[in-house]
Parts: C-alpha cells; sequence; structure tokens
C-alpha cells in the first residue's frame, strides 16, 4: 500500500492561549505548537496498516514551528519518507490547504494509484472553514469517510474496510475503493513511543525532502471580527485552602446531595 | 435580501438526534428575525415519519431511502445542492456531530456559500447574521462575518437548548422522488457499543479522569475513591485512546452521554466534546491545576489543584 499521511501543528491548548493586540488573532509570542492529537493517530495508523500489508508510508508536513522534529519522529517511528512544503502558511484556510495538499499529488512527487491511501486527522481544533479532508476529496476525486478508528486492506479488491464512529458507543463498519482519503479520529493502538535518542540520531542521517508548491489564490470566505477568551469559572464556585480543608468541604458537598450519610 | 434557511435534519437508529431540535430552535428564531421561511429536509427510510416530528418548520422534505439511513457525505450534499439551487437558500443548518461530518465541506465546495464549522451561537444585527464559533477545545470564542451573507454552517452540539426546537404541530411535508447516484463509500453494518464491565450510564457517581491522571497506574486510585463512594470510574477520550480503559468507559460526543447525581472530574480539561456528555450531571465537581480550563465553567464547584494533591487525603478522610 502506498500510505500518505499529512500532519499538522496546531497550538498547544495546555498551555495558556492570550489574543494578540489586534484582537482577531492568537498572541503566537508564547505559542507552544504541537502535533494535532488525532494526527499522531493518523500516523500510528500508517504504521500499523504498512506492518500489516507491507508498503510505504509517506508524512507530508507544511511548514510551521516546531514541524521538523515532528517530521524527524515520524521517520523514527518507521515512516520511509518525510515531506515539507514550506511557506508561511498562517494565514490559509481549511479550503486552500487542501488545495494545496492536493497539488502534493499533481506534481511529480507522488501520483495517486490505486493503492493508495491518503490518511488526515478528522478534524483540527483551529479550523474554522472546517474539514480539509472533505475538501481534499472533492479536489482528488476520490471516496472520502471521516471520523475513522480502525482500517483493515482487502488487496484483491484493492478496497478497505473501516470503522466509524456515530455516537453513544455506536459504531459502523464501512467499505470503499482506492484511492481514498480518509479522516483518522483514532487508530487501533495507542501511538507508539520512540526515544529521543533515536529521534536525535536520525536527524543527523536523514533529510527532510522539500517539495515547492504554489500557495493557491484562495481568498478566506470568512473574516473574524473579534477573539476573546470565554468567561471561565463563571459557573463554578472555586474550593480553595489546603488539601485537609478541601478535603471536607467536599465532603459537606457529598453529603448535601446523599452521596455520604451524614 | 436573506433567502430561506434550510435545516439538515438528523437521526440514527430511528431516533431523532437532539441536535436536530437545536437545530430547528436556532432556525425558527432566525426565519422569524429575518422573515424568511425555515424548511428542513430529512433522509432515510423513516424518513416521512421522522418528518411529521418537526412542526417548527414551515415545510419539510422527506427522502424515504433506505440508502440514506447514514447519509453518505457525496450524495447527500449533491441533494443539498439542488435543493440551493432551487430554493436560493442563504443559510444551511448541519449538526456539527460524526453522523455528519463531510457533508458541509463538500456542499460548500459544491456550492458557492462559505463553511463555517463550531459555530455556538447564530443573531442578526442590523439584518446581518453574525456567528459566534469555537476554537482551540473551547478556549476561545471568535465572532465572525462571513462574504455574502450566508453560509453552511456546522452548529456545535449543546450550543443551543433543544426544547426551543420541539413542536406538536405537524408540519407541510413534501415527498423528494430523486434517484440516488451510487455511492462509492458502501455501509455494511453497524457495531454495537461493548457491553462494558459497567454500565457507566446507570451509576448515581462517577469519578471521570482525564489526561491529568499522568498513566495508566493512577486510575487504581480513582477506582478506590469510585468504590467508596459507590459508583464506577468512567474517563475522557485520551485515557481510552490511550488503552488504560476500555471503550465503554468514554464520556463524550463518541462515547457515553451521562446524567450521575455526582460527577468527580480529576485533570480532565472540559473540552465540549467532553462536556457534551456530562454537562447535565447532578453535581459536577472538578480538579485541575489549569485555573482558566474550561471544565470550571461546567463545573458547579472547582479546585484548582493538584489531584494528586487532593485525593490521596480526601479518600483516607472517606474512609474513616
Ligand atoms: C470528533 C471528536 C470526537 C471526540 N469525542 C470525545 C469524547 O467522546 N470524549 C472526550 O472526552 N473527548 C472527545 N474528543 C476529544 C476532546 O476534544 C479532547 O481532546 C479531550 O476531551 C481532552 O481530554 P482531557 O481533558 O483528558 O485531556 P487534556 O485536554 O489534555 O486535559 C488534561 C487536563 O488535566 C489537567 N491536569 C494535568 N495534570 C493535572 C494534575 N496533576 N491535577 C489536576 N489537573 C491536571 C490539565 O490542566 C488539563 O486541563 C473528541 C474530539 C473530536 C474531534
Ligand atoms: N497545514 C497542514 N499541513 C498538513 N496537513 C494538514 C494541514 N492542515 C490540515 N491538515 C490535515 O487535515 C486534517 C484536518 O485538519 P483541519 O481540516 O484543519 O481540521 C489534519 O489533521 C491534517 O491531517
Amino acid at each position: 500500500m502506498d500510505i500518505v499521511v499529512f500532519l499538522k501543528m496546531v497550538p498547544d491548548v495546555i498551555e495558556e492561549l492570550s489574543i494578540a493586540d489586534t484582537g482577531k488573532s492568537l498572541d503566537t509570542q508564547f505559542l507552544r505548537m504541537k502535533l494535532n492529537d488525532p494526527d499522531d493517530y493518523s500516523l500510528e495508523e500508517a504504521l500499523i496498516l504498512k506492518e500489516k500489508y507491507g508498503g510505504t508510508v509517506t508524512v507530508v508536513a507544511m511548514e510551521a514551528s516546531e514541524v521538523d522534529e515532528v517530521l524527524y519522529t515520524a521517520l523514527a517511528k518507521g515512516a520511509d519518507r518525510i515531506v515539507k512544503i514550506p511557506g508561511d502558511w498562517t494565514n490559509i484556510q481549511a479550503p486552500g490547504i487542501a488545495k494545496l495538499l492536493a497539488s502534493y499529488f499533481s506534481s511529480t512527487n507522488h501520483q495517486l494509484g490505486t493503492d493508495t491511501l491518503v490518511l488526515l486527522g478528522s478534524q483540527a481544533i483551529d479550523d474554522l472553514e472546517g474539514e480539509v479532508a472533505p475538501y481534499l476529496s472533492e479536489i482528488l476525486g476520490t471516496p472520502y469517510i471521516g471520523v475513522i478508528t480502525g482500517i483493515s486492506l482487502d488487496a484483491e479488491k484493492k478496497k478497505v474496510n473501516v470503522i466509524k464512529e456515530f455516537a453513544g458507543g455506536l459504531r459502523g463498519e464501512f467499505e470503499l475503493p482506492l484511492p481514498a482519503v480518509i479522516g483518522i479520529q483514532a487508530a487501533e493502538k495507542p501511538p507508539r513511543y520512540v526515544p529521543v535518542a533515536k529521534v536525535r540520531s536520525i536527524m543527523k542521517t536523514a533529510k527532510i525532502d522539500i517539495v515547492d508548491i504554489i500557495p493557491p489564490d484562495i481568498a478566506p470566505a470568512i473574516s473574524i471580527e473579534k477573539m476573546f477568551i470565554p468567561e471561565v469559572g463563571g459557573k463554578a464556585k472555586m474550593l480553595e485552602g489546603p488539601p485537609e480543608q478541601i478535603s471536607s468541604q467536599v465532603i459537606e458537598l457529598l453529603k448535601e446531595i446523599g452521596i455520604i450519610r451524614r | 435580501m436573506h433567502g430561506p434557511i434550510l435545516i439538515l435534519v438528523e437521526h440514527l437508529k430511528g431516533e431523532i438526534a437532539d441536535i436536530t431540535y437545536e437545530m430547528l430552535g436556532i432556525g425558527r428564531k432566525l426565519a422569524d428575525d429575518l422573515k424568511v421561511p425555515l424548511h428542513s429536509i430529512v433522509f432515510g427510510k423513516d424518513g416521512e415519519s421522522i418528518a411529521s416530528h418537526l412542526g417548527s418548520a414551515d415545510l419539510v422534505f422527506a427522502l424515504n431511502n433506505p440508502q440514506m439511513d447514514i447519509p453518505s457525505p457525496d450524495v447527500a450534499s449533491n441533494i443539498l445542492k439542488s435543493l440551493i439551487e432551487q430554493k436560493a437558500y442563504s443559510l444551511v443548518l448541519i449538526g456539527g456531530t460524526n453522523v455528519s461530518t463531510g457533508i458541509g465541506p463538500k456542499l460548500s465546495f459544491r456550492s458557492s456559500l462559505p463553511f463555517i464549522n463550531f459555530c455556538k451561537n447564530i443573531f442578526v444585527k442590523d439584518g446581518i447574521v453574525c456567528f459566534t464559533s469555537q476554537l482551540f477545545g473551547g478556549k476561545i470564542l471568535s465572532d465572525i462575518s462571513v462574504r455574502g451573507n450566508g453560509g453552511i454552517i456546522s452548529i456545535y452540539p449543546g450550543s443551543f437548548p433543544s426544547s426551543a426546537g420541539k413542536s406538536d404541530k405537524k408540519p407541510p411535508i413534501e415527498i423528494l422522488d430523486i434517484p440516488l447516484e451510487e455511492t462509492k463509500v458502501v455501509f455494511k453494518q453497524y457495531i454495537e457499543p461493548e457491553a462494558g464491565d459497567v454500565d457507566i450510564t446507570k451509576q448515581d457517581v462517577l469519578v471521570s479522569v482525564g489526561r491529568g491522571i499522568s498513566n495508566a497506574d493512577n486510575i487504581a486510585m480513582a477506582e478506590e475513591l469510585a468504590t467508596i463512594l459507590g459508583g464506577a470510574v468512567c474517563a475522557s477520550r485520551p485515557v481510552i485512546d490511550q488503552g488504560w480503559l476500555p471503550l465503554s468507559r468514554q464520556v463524550g460526543k463518541s462515547g457515553m452521554t451521562v446524567k450521575p447525581k455526582l460527577y468527580f472530574s480529576l485533570g480532565v480539561s472540559g473540552a465540549p466534546e467532553h462536556t457534551e456528555g456530562m454537562k447535565d450531571s447532578g453535581l459536577i465537581l472538578a480538579i485541575n491545576t489549569d485555573p482558566n480550563a474550561p471544565i470550571f465553567s461546567v463545573a458547579h464547584y472547582g479546585i484548582c489543584a493538584d489531584l494528586f494533591d487532593i485525593i490521596p487525603p480526601l479518600t483516607e478522610k472517606l474512609k474513616t
């Protein structure tokens, strides 16, 4: 199988986020970037598929802060090729990103074949114009399905079987032909761990392939008028004090609602 | 001038999803403010009978076809596209759910309407429709304006009261008789939720662990607390995806919706995909080291502290 994985860097929301002076974007000064959660799983799913059925895993990312390390890590985990599309992509939205990623295939770099499986994250947390995967499938003219948590290959029929999540624990099984674009939500297994030392040593020997693509000419259809941090803690009454005192307050509450006896 | 509004009805296994009524509620309000009709469309073999429950709409289209019980994004967006062309809808509301993912962007690509994700609020100001979307897992909100004053809007579940969309009226129903194109993405079967060792939807007390629990070994600490309180442990998605607890324990958008008397949350950030499944719990108590964690806006009581400083002494105290 020819598996292509697109990775995206997103702000780490564990860090405190603040708004820039313009009031229309995040203050990037203290922003720490990390790999979009679902992308970690789509890389894992790609590696699992390669182990099961053979083939190659190509990992492609657009230039972003801290992306090199993520690419080298993918290589250390077992990817075969890592690719970066250079440029300043701060203002590009999902339709533009999809067009750009589609161009990756139209160049001579990597043709879409009857054994190509394109994996993306189901959705990222910063995507106002939403969901690159379905846009990409529109441009490439391939079938698409999203919120997938497992894939198996029927090599003879050139099809994949996928598991999609609905809600309340209900899932569904679907079948679609290759080439296909799939939005991954989780993998069969948690992402594998790779020691930092291994990544460091790979960084010394391996190379990131640079693929230049002309930025698509798509103006954003929506504009952000104002960004703001929602009032939090507006609702919760905070319990304060040393642990001992907090415990007593918690126990009082539990008594009040009859969870423990008075 | 603003065109009419269309709502894509969502249902799963014969049950109308709450998001449908949320959309009908806000859709009704917008339609009245803008003085335009509110239409909705339902796909699936029970289309017509589902349509009869949607009295908040001025007109409901029903496409009775078993192939569309789970609408393929390709087929659905083509049908919606031709309806947009016929009726000149300005706004199309679609559920921001796993069932409907992909339909909005595909429809946007095929029509001239932009797509807006994560929408939490829509209102009319000076005749212009304005949107508020959430970003970064609920940590940021942004007010948005749209070129052309219309769009395909993905409504974030839990943003609007569903009660506002319920009505006893019977709406006029128009049966759509359109031959369906074939879809390459073939639905094979449902996979029912694995029956877990415990049914978290039936517990009075849930101790919920998030990524803040750090590793699988620490879950025992939460188990002990849950046992003392006569309940069970549930978790956020990352804990399940790491394999620390079985899928049957997941709370949220893709997991279970729970309403225990007590929901005691440990190291959960409170992303909207999580809170969707627990926000109606009786008493919500949350521990998190981050004072700005969104969980504190759904919790009744909050403790801004390290859970490892609080839980052991609390457990000891409860034992005595
Ligand atoms: C389509 C889709 C479906 C999804 N479905 C679900 C779903 O069903 N259920 C679900 O839960 N999520 C779901 N998610 C994921 C969701 O968006 C969040 O990523 C997830 O809920 C975050 O889990 P968390 O709060 O455990 O982790 P994080 O967001 O990483 O938060 C960990 C929290 O722990 C706190 N913390 C760390 N250490 C400590 C400590 N020692 N003491 C106290 N606090 C500490 C941190 O401050 C942080 O707030 C879904 C996402 C998508 C896109
Ligand atoms: N800038 C990007 N570079 C590479 N992949 C991307 C980029 N943006 C989005 N993607 C892919 O599309 C998925 C969905 O992202 P989004 O559509 O932004 O929610 C991500 O998880 C990635 O797999």
